[in-house]
């Protein structure tokens, strides 16, 4: 038995996280958020280290990597909150690759077919979003989507949960986005008017949900560690009443707090990634369990480093808010907890 | 990672479960009452002559003699909670004692003390707090002067547990009075029956006293009575405590509990609706659930880094406060799940589980407190595991 990560693994992490500390410094972030260049500057140094190749498989040109390679990679985006196009192209390789399309995997990793996933109806639709089939051509609207921008087609799914692809530049779509808290990662609604129909046969839209829920845990998962690592840091030298306010018991409490829920989540992340990988009959419970976790640990985290940093970490000048805002939409996306938690309960035939 | 079991350790599993289940006839009952009940320890003595009790204890000194392997540790554990059959005796004298006479204890003291105590025919209390010193352990004051061959102990400590049925006491006590206080206090072992000591049953919260107070008026012991040198108590007392941290987190405990709690919530009713039907109920349990899996998965990560022989670092420094935190919301939710029912204590018709999760409440409660405060807790995790400072002390003056 082994619960640790492979030097491979450590490797893995620690080479994104080597690149990202030079590329997507907070400077950089805060230019991403208006200058579409630099953030395409930022994805390109991830797509060169493989992010996209990462999870399809040797056949189809991949490295043949699991999901928890992913999530370390994920995790890393987090820390930095950057982001590439990881999080769609490792959800659609999981819902195309036993699929009727699966032969498109090899030119979404080469970049010259780039995914959107449009599935958050699947897992709750707000408003009146969804889209309808109506003999043949599909109506309605996706809120939500993921990775809009940049991409070529677009991954969506019916209220009758068939998938289809889109090719994005039809006269059927339009798109918009939609402003979120979070600037570092763009959100968008697809609008289909009598779209002729693209369906995807055999696609596994429950691996996509879970491959992307799991990402996102690791998204959070990151950006919790750089918060709570900023929050000690700024703790060790901020001073008030002649002494460094680390040196309170009231901030040591809350910075330990803080690292009690991290740690415990940091290997529940793990064990869920995991348990995908090794189509373990716990995997869809876990995964429940750690997107639902992490939410919560995010929100906690969010707000006490915040709070350790007093003032300062309430302005725009420290830019801890970009963390607290990715931590904030990671936490809807796919599922709030509470909505993950009934589903938890539902596989574990708790409930009807 | 790999979850998955080496051959050799399917094997081990299976030669445990085949050898606990030929044994269950010998096992005591849950009416064989009595720390020393002739049942319990024969039990024991079965066990350990099978390598599934104090299987890395040398043989020399009662042990089975085995190479620790964590692993195999896991597996017979997992074994007793699988086939419900009792578990080897667990006290402080075990898990505490024994593996501080095997790192500082002298050949005599291991020879004399290890063996009855394994076999459960000697009975431990330990002597640490008192009332005057309790997250600040190191400022006790029972003293131990010297007088001729033996130490003369006066003074009082708290939350003794098993005082009562103890033989024996290991206790720390102050033997040089103007030494710094982590400097002056030795770690003495002797006899309950010694003249001298009173023990009054501390009645806590649960009703029940499953502590007592330990008063010493003149008790004189033999100087030979100390572990490792005087005035090296502080380091003896930091060997154990550090045991006892772990053991007061088990992962495994709070899985059995949720799922105990989940069985509640499908067979109690209010307006005849079962309590798993009742979203916000439902919803409580499984945020404890994913706390309870985060616990367990952070427990295989600690168990691998410990079979590696790495530090587990911040991960361990955590399970103590985690551990028992989460232990102590089960209670809670299990309680109000019952609601009015959950309210039931000592007797009655309506009892459900003789009222164990009022009575788990209160004592975790306890647990959270006892072997070192969730607030010393926070203190170890924020300077240990994340280099924070520690509090300055007061100036002198403002004594």
């Amino acid at each position: 038995m082994e619960f640790a990560l492979s030097e491979d693994q450590r490797l893995l992490q620690d080479s994104v996280n080597r690149v990202l500390s030079e590329v997507a410094t907070l400077d950089n972030v805060r230019l991403a958020v208006e200058d579409s260049e630099v953030a395409n500057k930022i994805e390109a140094e991830l797509v060169e280290l493989g992010v996209l190749q990462l999870n399809a498989s040797v056949e189809q040109g991949g490295l043949g990597l699991g999901l928890l390679e992913a999530a370390l990679v994920q995790q890393s985006h987090g820390s930095f909150v950057a982001s590439s196009r990881m999080l769609s192209t490792v959800m659609g390789i999981q819902l195309l690759k036993d699929s009727s399309s699966a032969s498109l995997i090899p030119e979404i990793i080469s970049g010259q077919v780039r995914i959107a996933v449009a599935l958050s109806e699947s897992t709750g639709s707000r408003r009146d979003a969804g889209i309808f089939n109506i003999f043949g051509e599909l109506t309605g609207k996706s809120l939500f989507a993921f990775d809009v921008s940049g991409a070529t087609h677009v991954l969506l799914v019916d209220k009758d949960k068939n998938v289809h692809l889109i090719d994005l530049s039809s006269s059927y779509v339009s798109i918009a986005e939609l402003e979120t808290i979070d600037r570092t990662r763009k959100f968008h609604e697809v609008s289909l008017s009598s779209c002729p129909e693209n369906p995807v046969e055999a696609a596994n839209l429950n691996a996509a949900i879970m491959s992307g829920r799991i990402l996102i845990a690791a998204d959070t998962l990151g950006a919790c560690e750089t918060m709570l690592g900023k929050a000690v840091e700024y703790s060790l030298e901020r001073k008030q009443f002649n002494r460094i306010i680390a040196s309170f018991q009231a901030v040591k409490h809350l910075c330990a707090e803080m690292v009690a829920k991290l740690e415990p989540a940091r290997a529940l992340v793990w064990h869920a990634a995991h348990a995908i990988d090794t189509n373990s009959e716990e995997a869809g419970l876990l995964v429940c369990l750690a997107k639902s976790h992490l939410s919560e640990v995010g929100t906690f985290i969010g707000r006490t480093a915040v709070e350790v940093h007093g003032g300062m970490g309430f302005t725009d000048l420290l830019g801890l808010h970009y963390w607290f805002k990715r931590i904030g939409v990671n936490r809807q996306l796919l599922g709030s907890p509470e909505r993950i938690r009934e589903e938890a309960a539902k596989i574990q035939n708790w409930i009807d | 990672m790999d979850l998955s079991l080496k051959p050799e350790y399917l094997d081990f599993r299976t030669e445990v479960n085949e050898r606990l289940e030929s044994a269950r006839s010998l096992a005591p009952s849950v009416t064989d009452r009595g720390l020393k009940h002739p049942k319990r320890l024969e039990w024991q003595k079965w066990l350990i002559e099978n390598g599934l009790a104090a299987r890395t204890i040398p043989k020399e000194y009662g042990g089975f003699g085995a190479k620790p392997d964590l692993l195999k540790s896991r597996i017979i554990a997992e074994a007793f909670a699988t086939r419900n059959l009792p578990g080897p005796i667990a006290n402080q004298g075990i898990s505490m004692l024994v593996p501080t006479l095997l790192e500082l204890g002298t050949e005599e003291q291991k020879q004399k003390y290890i063996k009855p105590t394994l076999h459960g025919e000697m009975v431990w209390c330990q002597g640490y707090s008192e009332p005057g010193s309790g997250s600040d352990l190191a400022s006790l004051k029972t003293s131990a002067t010297i007088d001729g061959d033996d130490y003369v102990i006066n003074g009082q400590k708290i939350w003794t547990s098993t005082a009562r049925q103890a033989d024996m006491i290991f206790c720390l006590v102050r033997t040089e009075k103007e030494a710094p206080k982590h400097k002056g206090i030795s770690y003495l072992l002797f006899s309950m029956d010694s003249p001298g000591i009173e023990v009054r049953p501390l009645v806590d919260m649960t009703g029940e006293a499953n502590f007592n107070e330990v008063f010493f008026t003149d008790v004189r012991v033999p100087r030979s009575s100390v572990v490792c040198d005087p005035g090296e108590g502080w380091k003896v007392a930091n060997a154990t405590l550090s045991h006892e941290r772990g053991m007061l987190g088990d992962p495994n405990a709070a899985k059995t509990r949720l799922l105990a709690i989940a069985e509640i919530m499908k067979e109690e009713t209010v307006d005849g609706q079962r309590l798993i039907d009742h979203p916000v109920f439902r919803d409580r349990l499984v945020s404890l659930q994913a706390r309870v899996y985060a616990m367990q998965a952070n427990g295989m990560r600690i168990t691998t880094s410990l079979l590696k022989k790495e530090s587990p670092g911040v991960a361990g420094l955590i399970v103590k406060l985690e551990g028992c935190e989460l232990n102590h919301e089960l209670a809670r939710l299990a309680i109000d799940a019952m609601g009015e029912i959950g309210i039931l204590y000592g007797s009655g018709k309506y009892l459900k589980n003789f009222g164990e999760w009022q009575a788990k409440y209160m004592y975790d409660l306890g647990l959270i407190i006892g072997g070192g405060t969730a607030q010393i807790q926070k203190n170890i995790i924020s300077e240990r595991g994340l280099g924070m400072p520690r509090e300055p002390k007061p100036a002198q003056g403002g004594k």
